[in-house]
């Protein structure tokens, strides 16, 4: 006989029933279970909770459970609980597996998306292809959309950062070449650095937190609303429609904002120069002009358009591998920077070299 | 097999020409399989419903049927046509003889309504802009949109949008409607206007309609043919009209969904 009684409130929590799986344990030759709930007060889930453990605790030790002393409502409450039977395959789906049989699972995973991402590329490339050719299926509206909002919109947050790395690079190079009376060569430094490398690279850093995690958001939403296969079955090629305009987009803005982003590292270092070192705007410039061949500029400018591709190509990708859930949105959007920007760095390095070896 | 009884149902589709043949059709996912063996057809103009409980694999058939899975084994044929193993080029083809409404209407969030209908016409037709505009506006009037032409989806309500899903699935006269649980999400009088608007579609255009649904009143209101799946047995269990099904099916499982249970209940 278990008696029950008092109020039982889920806010100050339930009894265990560890209680009961002693007293069973105490006497083992009991072969059945009543409740009597004469002194019970107000109850809720909380009293249901601890009934249906005592009850699993009393199956397992095959001990018979008699219902009948319960409330009518508590009654029903448990047989409703206990109607359906424990579903195994549920439990092995989320049960944990050997460290072996993960690591092969996450490597088989890591093939498969190196596979992904080139059958992706080549699709991309196939599009691109197709848009040369003057065949591709895009909105014109969408292609322009797309460049208003990685080209203009994102001009004010490149204007702020280029202007602050070059402040920054002259600073550095101010107190360094201050202490051999050079200080003239800031502008060299700025000038040279923005526009062989920290311009794209700033641009592109940007833009793969801006632009390449808005691309997966959208394509990621789209995806968990159907709205890409609404695209499929009707007979539209979602990479022509969906990812070619942005592509484009990131290619043609990417140039022009790096070159943009050279002129604002300058401008910033200008002001370091007239400001800490007391160089004259036109002596900088005049230098700066002197430093900096057509060459650096046109080789930034070209890294830069790379960097558009790499952006705008690991956008896409992740937002089309999203899951079909809301928080799988917010992953692509992550991964989607964080490749790019992996991406960009490796770009970089690859590029240092052959230009090294190139000689430019 | 024991559901030979249910299989045997007289239906409509025996008399009729063949519009859609699915042959020994498994679908899984991985080593995971929802359903195998499904085998039935769809006769041309008919409604036909694929029914069964929650989570048992009923969209995913349907997804199976318009190509955004790839069959595990058997094949789909529409009339002579093998869709399983068609090159992609002649499966896009067919693909445009199909309209889609998904389960949320799945309308494109940056194009207005008038742009969600007009796109596949702008896409395959050569009309021009102003005509595409015309008989965009003629779709969304004939479900009860009219004046929301340039509304964006997401000032629409759910209903609404799924009214504006079916405008744009409508907007190449389809041969054949796939609808993915049309009234789930609806109140009863929208969920009765969009039956009675699939039902005028398919008298006027003669267009065949495959509808996944669990809403009775649905079910039996517009199907005149169906198949029942079983998630337990992870196959069909009955095939025929779904009223015949409920007059006669002998099998409790297809029995106790036909009447929600409520027999045993009133005995029990």
């Amino acid at each position: 006989m278990l008696v029950l009684s008092g109020d039982w409130h889920l806010k100050r929590g339930f009894a265990s029933a560890a209680a009961v799986e002693h007293e069973l344990a105490q006497s083992p030759a009991s072969r059945r279970i009543a409740f009597e709930t004469g002194a019970l007060g107000e109850w809720d889930s909380s009293l249901v909770a601890f009934v249906t453990e005592v009850i699993e605790l009393c199956h397992a030790r095959d001990v018979a459970v008699d219902p009948s002393g319960l409330p009518s409502g508590l009654k029903r409450l448990v047989e409703l609980a206990e109607a359906v039977p424990d579903n195994k395959d549920a439990h092995s789906a989320s049960s944990g597996t050997s460290l072996a049989e993960r690591v092969g699972a996450a490597t088989i995973a890591y093939v498969e998306s190196i596979a992904g991402f080139l059958a992706f590329l080549g699709a991309v490339t196939i599009a691109l292809g197709r848009f040369f050719a003057g065949r591709a299926r895009y909105r014109r509206v969408d292609l322009m959309v797309a460049i208003q909002d990685c080209g203009a919109n994102a001009f004010g947050i490149v204007t702020l950062i280029s202007f602050l790395v070059g402040t920054i690079l002259a600073f550095m190079g101010a107190v360094q070449l201050e202490q051999f009376g050079a200080s003239i060569f800031v502008a060299d430094l700025v000038g040279i650095g923005m526009s062989r490398d920290m311009g794209a690279m700033m641009t592109a850093i940007i833009m793969a937190g801006r632009t390449g995690a808005a691309f997966a958001a959208q394509l990621g939403t789209m995806k968990v609303t159907q709205e890409i296969d609404a695209l499929t079955t009707m007979g539209i090629s979602p990479m022509e429609f969906l990812v070619l305009p942005r592509v484009i987009a990131l290619i043609l803005m990417m140039p022009l904002l790096c070159f943009y982003s050279d002129l604002m590292g300058v401008l910033g270092g200008s002001v370091v120069g007239s400001g800490m070192l007391g160089l004259s705007f036109t002596t900088y410039f005049r230098e700066t002009l002197h430093a900096v061949t057509l060459t650096d500029v046109l080789g930034g400018v070209f890294k830069s358009s790379v960097y558009g591709v790499i952006i705008a190509i690991s956008g896409c990708l992740r937002g089309f591998q999203c899951g079909n859930n809301s928080s799988a949105v917010g992953d692509a959007a992550t991964s989607a920077v964080v490749t790019g920007i992996v991406f960009i760095v490796v770009a970089c390095g690859a590029f240092a070299l052959v230009f090294n070896i190139l000689g430019i | 097999m024991g559901e030979s009884s249910a299989l045997a149902g007289k239906t409509l589709a025996a008399q009729r020409p063949a519009c859609i043949t699915v042959r020994d059709l498994t679908m899984a996912f991985g080593s995971f399989v929802v359903m195998r063996d499904l085998n039935f057809t769809v006769g041309r103009g008919d409604i036909f419903i694929i029914m069964g409980g929650s989570g048992c694999g009923k969209s995913t058939l349907l997804r199976h049927m318009i190509g955004l899975i790839e069959p595990a084994a058997g094949e789909i044929c529409y009339g002579d046509f093998n869709f399983t193993k068609a090159e992609p080029k002649e499966r896009e083809r067919m693909l445009r003889r199909f309209g889609v409404l998904y389960q949320a209407g799945a309308l494109w969030g940056s194009m207005t309504l008038a742009e969600n209908v007009g796109l596949p016409l702008e896409e395959f037709t050569d009309l021009s802009p102003k005509e595409i505009r015309q008989i965009a506006v003629l779709k969304l009037a004939l479900v009860g949109l009219k004046g929301f032409e340039d509304f964006y989806p997401s000032q629409i309500s759910g209903g609404m949008q799924k009214r504006a899903g079916l405008a744009r699935a409508m907007a190449l006269d389809p041969e054949i409607l796939f609808c993915d649980e049309p009234s789930s999400g609806l109140d009863p009088l929208s969920s009765h206007l969009l039956d009675n608007l699939i039902r005028d579609l398919r008298d006027n255009l003669g267009a065949t309609v495959v509808v996944v649904s669990h809403d009775l009143a649905s079910i039996f209101a517009i199907g005149n043919n169906s198949i029942f799946l079983d998630a337990e047995s992870r196959t069909m269990i009955a095939r025929g009209d779904p009223k015949e099904l409920l007059a006669h099916c002998s099998d409790p499982r297809v029995h106790r969904f036909l009447t929600r249970d409520e027999d045993e209940r009133r005995t029990a």
